[in-house]
């Protein structure tokens, strides 16, 4: 049946059409290599750039920037799917890099534009998730794992077991609210590799984790540190920044690597196509890779930076925090996700309404 | 009364900015949902109609009517708290002095001025292990225990060794309280206009002639404000059955409700064929239950004739 006709009808077709019109009306993304206005439209995770960062490149610059936030990756994949509003900027982590290159929204990055690059360890200047970094370019890095208050365990936690296969801590633990995050870690808790494709072990993480809820208290938004801060739980699923950034301010808490390993991600920096300021666009990432303005930004999120040059800036409690930058035998056992196509996608969803309905 | 042919341009100047709202702003992109439930997803973002109804035959699979059965209970227990608890509340604003009804009203009013993930955020401080109720709690618990010991009943314990927090964020209780809470207005303002209207000798005369209180709500007062209170009941059963930023925030690890079912296939699933057939069936739900509300009137009326 998918005829021409029926085609036609996509809605996809409809819609990039009518805001090819729209776009062709605002922003007129052709004309973009003339002299572009001073504005650039920056589309971020909350908390996730420096306090002074945008203020410093509009004095630096006189580019304005304006800066929208996303809560998570689906949202973000979400608003840029139907075609870009009009962002320049974006930070999408490394499997949606991967999935919206697929997808083909993503422009190349020009890197002779970007002659900070030079500060960036070279480790991050090639990726599996693309090749050659011609969409885009890294700007932190991270791992998920374990955080949880020193005060109220009865050892100090090294496996994921405590929180997919054990009592010991009933009710006062949580795990992450995302798929994709719970499902991932459990077939690391099992075993397997996180971007497995076998039915099978889908099947053994959903029995896993049903038979493990009853003492889970919660699946949290991205907010065990929060949980964990008011003591609502005592062992969290979370991000390695947020637990660091909870470290600072009460020394109860620490962060784990479970010793099965844990997931590494990396957030990028790319240019979505129709971004109606590709040169704002490559001043910004070249502006962001400079080594002060780096350490600044590092300073603030806590999160690990691959610029060399602004690691070297910081104090040794960044730089040599294990949270911050876990030890290279922990970072060995971890895996990054890849981008397997719509169909793993679908069981990794499934299995979780089915979680989440038993 | 005049035909509305006679004065077209009257017609047409009130009718027309509604109809053309309806049409471009509802009408028109449901039947792109519509449309869209009947398509198939090729690659990452495109969809092609092959009016397919496959996404139909998987969205009654038992799984997914299972979590549509356990929104519809959640959505009825909702809304049967909410007219207990809004039903005396319209009746005092009601009967209250003349000068004191608009500040009551406006303090019915007054949590729709405050965003909802505000007025949910605050929950979760109130509900919390450490947050106020059981903070409050505690402070009685302690209170009475040093009133023990005081009498010289401490070692007993009557009360337990140490306070133990109530469980009340996380589980089904806390999207129960919430949901309801956030929607009392809405069925507390209907039957306020009901009662507003209601003629109070009917009242009077069934007490002068001899029914009891209760009698007369039930028998006088519930039947002639009962459009109002079906009004309430659909206002606040509807946008309950869909509802998916309190499961989310309030909910624990069982509180999965269809509309954050279909929330992840437009987000993390990236599956909208299959989004807007739970969409379409989760309205179908709410079509046989306004049906049932006008075949119950129908048989009403019949019952009088």
């Amino acid at each position: 049946m998918a005829s021409r006709s029926n085609h036609d009808l996509s809605r996809r077709h409809f819609l990039k059409n009518t805001s090819a019109i729209a776009a062709g009306l605002t922003f007129h993304p052709f004309k973009a290599t003339a002299k572009e206005e001073k504005r650039l439209n920056f589309y971020n995770w909350d908390t996730y750039i420096g306090e002074t960062t945008l203020d410093d490149f509009k004095s630096k610059t006189g580019i304005v920037t304006q800066m929208d936030l996303f809560a998570d990756s689906d949202e973000l994949f979400t608003k840029l799917r139907e075609g870009n509003p009009g962002y320049d900027v974006i930070v999408p982590a490394n499997d949606y890099v991967e999935r919206m290159n697929v997808a083909g929204i993503l422009m190349p990055i020009d890197h002779d534009k970007i002659p900070n690059l030079s500060n960036i360890n070279k480790l991050f200047l090639d990726a599996d998730f693309d090749p050659g970094r011609k969409v885009s370019l890294p700007y932190m890095w991270g791992t998920l794992g374990i955080g949880y208050n020193k005060g109220n365990v009865s050892t100090p936690i090294n496996s994921w077991k405590v929180l997919y296969d054990s009592d010991e801590y009933s009710g006062r633990i949580s795990l992450l609210s995302e798929s994709a995050d719970v499902i991932h870690m459990a077939l690391k808790y099992i075993g397997h590799s996180l971007n497995t494709t076998n039915p099978a072990h889908f099947k053994q993480v959903e029995e896993l984790v049903i038979a493990q809820k009853q003492h889970i208290k919660v699946f949290a938004p991205d907010n065990g540190q929060d949980l964990l801060a008011s003591s609502e739980v005592d062992i969290a699923q979370e991000w390695n920044g947020d637990i660091a950034q909870l470290m600072t301010e009460d020394d109860a808490f620490t962060y784990v690597v479970p010793k099965e390993g844990g997931l590494i991600w990396q957030d990028c920096l790319c240019v979505p196509k129709g971004a109606p300021h590709p040169e704002n666009a490559h001043a910004f990432i070249n502006y962001v890779f400079d080594a002060d303005v780096g350490a600044e930004i590092a300073n603030s999120i806590q999160y690990a930076t691959p610029n060399e040059a602004a690691r070297g800036k910081l104090g040794d409690d960044y730089k040599l925090n294990p949270a911050i930058f876990p030890p290279d035998e922990v970072i060995a056992k971890c895996e990054s996700t890849l981008y397997l196509g719509e169909e793993v996608q679908r069981i990794i969803e499934d299995t979780w309404t089915r979680i989440k309905a038993s | 009364m005049n035909n509305w042919k006679d004065s077209k341009s009257v017609f047409i100047t009130t009718f027309l900015p509604g109809t053309v709202w309806l049409t471009a702003f509802f009408l028109v992109p449901l039947g792109f949902v519509w449309v869209m439930s009947f398509g198939e997803k090729y690659g990452i973002i495109d969809i092609v109609i092959t009016w397919t109804p496959n996404n139909y035959l998987r969205a009654v699979e038992s799984i997914y009517l299972g979590i549509i059965w356990k929104s519809v209970w959640i959505s009825a227990l909702v809304t049967a708290l909410c007219l207990m608890v809004s039903f005396p509340i319209a009746f005092a604003v009601s009967f209250a002095k003349d000068k004191w009804k608009p500040i009551l009203l406006l303090i019915i009013i007054l949590p729709f001025w405050i965003n909802l993930l505000i007025r949910t955020y605050a929950l979760i401080a109130v509900f919390r292990t450490r947050g106020h109720v059981n903070f409050g709690l505690e402070w009685l618990w302690e209170k009475a225990n040093a009133g023990l010991i005081l009498i010289g009943l401490g070692k007993h314990q009557f009360l337990g060794e140490k306070f133990q927090p109530l469980a009340m964020l996380y589980n089904d209780f806390s999207v129960i309280a919430g949901l309801t809470y956030v929607y009392i207005p809405f069925i507390v303002l209907p039957i306020y206009a009901m009662l507003e209207r209601l003629d109070r000798s009917y009242i009077e005369a069934s007490l002068d002639l001899g029914a009891s209180q209760i009698r007369t709500l039930f028998s006088i007062v519930i039947p002639l404000t009962l459009p109002g209170i079906i009004a309430g009941v659909i206002l606040v059963f509807i946008p309950c059955l869909g509802s998916f930023v309190i499961p989310d925030l309030l909910g624990g690890t069982n509180s999965q409700m269809i509309g954050n079912v279909i929330e992840r296939q437009f987000k993390s699933a990236n599956d909208w064929p299959f989004g807007a057939a739970l969409s379409f069936l989760l309205m179908y739900v709410m079509f046989g239950v306004l049906a049932m509300r006008s075949l119950l009137t129908v048989r009403k009326s019949e019952m009088k004739v």
